[in-house]
């Protein structure tokens, strides 16, 4: 996956926010380390999944590729540029190549613009007139995302929210991008209405060749849409591998404990594997040494509190399947779960 | 047969609205006994979380027109008044709601809102009922709860805190829990542990629970019977195993289609159900479900727009649905086919 010239690679990012406090003068007193330290790349045409629980920095991920938010450190290369501090005037091209997909179908539409002010919005900023005028354009976005074309005239409020979130794809595929980074795309929709998002979104990605990096925490629509996973845990990725591998042979423990907490909806298939981590993912903003991850893991021990794994490709894995633990599961590894109720082993 | 322990008999609630009338449940039976899980799946507006509230009482007289029979223990609910109710909300019945910090009152300690639940009930000292609280804490998993008792609301994290709300809901031991989404906020890790926690209080103290959830998985975990509804009315009914893996109605077996699996063929588009849930202003004539249908060709004589089908329950299984149970068999043989390989 590695491969020469990937169309975004990322090395090192981490964005830190400062807490302030302090009286009578504010001055910064801590940081919430919401990313620290990530590598990845995104090839072109190619869907990543970055999947974690809340508060583990995969949103914050988003912000900072599309550059919405500074990073700390680290960097960001688009297409071989350097984007990491680029300014208004040096981000204004690329703009236009990465769009954003956002979570609330309700909130990320101005409800006093018509859907065709709307998706039309980003051709006007980018002074970009398409062959036939914009309206033209909108017409064939709304068909793309399976909506009615003589609807641009209505506003956000006369549709449903599965609508509404095909208004947001098409107000994303409005400039042609290279690279769309859709968060949470479908966690807000209904369970049936989900399926038909997700489909869209996979038609897009194969027909137009859109590169995804698709943030969710439902791993199962994680592995239906991106060939390749990354999971986060706390601001580090902990383990990332194309989808076959992570999802059949998890090597960290926080991937093998997350899937084997995925509620399934059978219930005549084998019992599976249940592991129960005790306890919450700690604060970011003071993070456990070593190893992110120990506090709730039942293989933890001294080195993991002293050192912190780095991401490798351990013995045993594929290429381009990387986890950063000192001691990866194995296939047969019985993990010892710890009961989750047991309130000491929380505190 | 005995007495079950809560009974809904085509149970209807209306909302008169500016707009007209929301018929949001619309003829609703169900049974359950003490001990059991019933989960309830349906999207929203289904009339999932309208159902339990009116168990509850808690809709506002004043729009809302309540119909048909809730007995619970023998006790009629729907005309009773609001202080008989008051003595048994917290105390024989409780809900869990889904998002604990709304729930939770910030100006008040925990332990105070747990303990002013028990001293109303049973008029213990003040200090008794601290005592209580810090029991019940404890035994929902809190750690240190004699120092945690006194911290508020914005100082617990989600988990703890749907724990605390969980603690709350059993401080007088009901007899019947109503729990609403009572994991859809929390991450996969802590949901196992919420419903792990649940599963081990129903053993202990024999709760009736009812799980509402949209969530299939989470019904396949907790449920020991399953409740599907779509437009105000119960499509399906049967246990957890029959429902989930032989679907009887065309809206049960769409959604567990269109759901992707941890195992399933990645390259395949999944099969939604097309079209958006109904609106209950406006629902659509005979079955609510038709507009989004794929098989009312099937069914003689456009039965399934001008008919509304209905719910034949034989040993608490049954469907509501025009199809033949010939004609069901052939159309749904591919969904065992596709889902467990």
């Amino acid at each position: 996956m590695s491969n020469t010239n990937p169309l975004l690679d990322v090395s090192g990012l981490t964005k830190h926010f400062p807490i302030k406090g302090g009286f009578p003068i504010r001055r910064t007193v801590g940081a919430v380390q919401a990313v620290d330290g990530l590598d990845f790349q995104v090839a072109e045409g190619e869907s990543l999944g970055l999947v974690g629980e809340s508060g583990c920095g995969k949103s914050t991920t988003g912000r900072l590729i599309t550059r919405l938010l500074e990073p700390t450190g680290g960097k960001i290369t688009y297409r071989g540029q350097d984007i990491t501090h680029a300014g208004r005037k040096g981000l204004a091209p690329i703009r236009s190549e990465i769009q954003m997909i956002f979570q609330d179908p309700y909130a990320s539409l101005n409800p006093r613009q018509t859907v065709g002010k709307i998706i039309s919005g980003p051709m006007e900023i980018n002074d970009i007139n398409p062959e036939g005028g914009r309206e033209k354009r909108v017409r064939e976005l709304l068909e793309i995302v399976g909506l009615n074309p003589e609807h641009f005239n209505r506003f956000p409020h006369e549709f449903s929210g599965g609508q509404r979130q095909r208004i947001g794809v098409a107000r994303a595929l409005a400039l042609e991008p290279k690279l769309i980074v859709a968060d949470e795309p479908v966690s807000a929709l209904d369970v049936s209405i989900q399926a038909q998002v997700v489909n869209l979104l996979q038609k897009v990605q194969r027909e137009l060749g859109i590169a995804f990096v698709f943030i969710a925490h439902d791993l199962a629509i994680v592995r239906h849409f991106s060939q390749r996973v990354a999971v986060m845990y706390l601001g580090k990725i902990v383990e990332i591998a194309d989808r076959e591998d992570l999802y059949g042979n998890p090597r960290h423990p926080y991937t093998r404990a997350l899937l084997s907490a995925v509620p399934e909806a059978t219930v005549d298939a084998e019992p599976r594997e249940r592991i129960r981590l005790a306890g919450d993912v700690p604060s970011p903003i003071n993070p456990p040494t070593g190893c992110r991850f120990r506090t709730r893991c039942w293989k933890a021990t001294e080195k993991c509190a002293t050192e912190a794994p780095t991401l490798v490709q351990v013995e045993g894995n594929k290429p381009g399947h990387l986890t950063a633990c000192h001691y990866p599961e194995t296939a047969d590894t019985v993990p010892a779960p710890r009961l989750a109720k047991d309130p000491e082993a929380a505190a | 047969m005995s007495t079950p322990f809560l009974s809904l008999r085509d149970l209807k609630v209306h909302f008169s609205t500016e707009d007209g009338v929301v018929k949001a449940v619309d003829g609703l039976s169900f049974d359950l006994e003490k001990g059991k899980t019933l989960g309830i799946v349906g999207e929203s507006g289904s009339g999932k979380s309208v159902t339990n509230m009116a168990i509850l009482g808690l809709h506002d007289p004043r729009n809302t027109t309540m119909d048909g029979e809730i007995l619970l223990d023998g006790k009629e609910l729907i005309h009773a008044s609001e202080s008989e109710l008051e003595k048994l909300r917290g105390n024989k019945m409780s809900m869990i709601f889904q998002d604990a910090l709304a729930s939770l009152s910030p100006y008040h300690t925990i332990g105070a809102q747990i303990a002013e639940t028990y001293r109303k009930h049973t008029g213990v000292s003040k200090k008794e009922a601290r005592a209580r609280a810090i029991e019940m804490l404890r035994r929902v998993g809190i750690p240190q709860p004699d120092i945690r008792v006194d911290d508020y609301p914005h100082q617990f994290s989600g988990g703890m805190r749907q724990r605390a709300m969980i603690a709350m809901a059993l401080v007088c031991d009901p007899e019947l829990l109503i729990a609403d989404e009572p994991t859809t906020a929390l991450d996969v890790t802590v949901q196992a542990q919420i419903m792990d926690l649940l599963k081990d209080l129903q053993q202990e103290f024999g709760t009736a629970i009812i799980f509402i959830t949209h969530d299939l998985g989470v019904i396949a975990d907790i449920a020991d019977d399953v409740l599907v509804m779509y437009g105000g009315r119960c499509v399906e009914r049967g246990t957890k195993k029959q429902v989930l893996s032989a679907p009887d109605h065309p809206y049960t077996l769409g959604l567990l289609n269109s759901m992707p699996s941890l195992d399933g063929a990645v390259d395949v588009p999944l099969s939604p159900i097309p079209g958006s849930p109904p609106s209950l202003l406006n629902p659509p004539s005979g079955c609510r479900f038709h507009p989004r249908c794929g098989f009312t060709e099937k069914v003689t004589g456009g039965l399934c727009s001008t008919e509304r089908p209905a719910l034949e329950v034989a040993e608490g299984r049954g469907s509501a649905c025009h199809l033949t149970a010939d004609q069901k068999r052939d159309l749904f043989a591919d969904f065992a086919a596709t889902r467990h390989n």
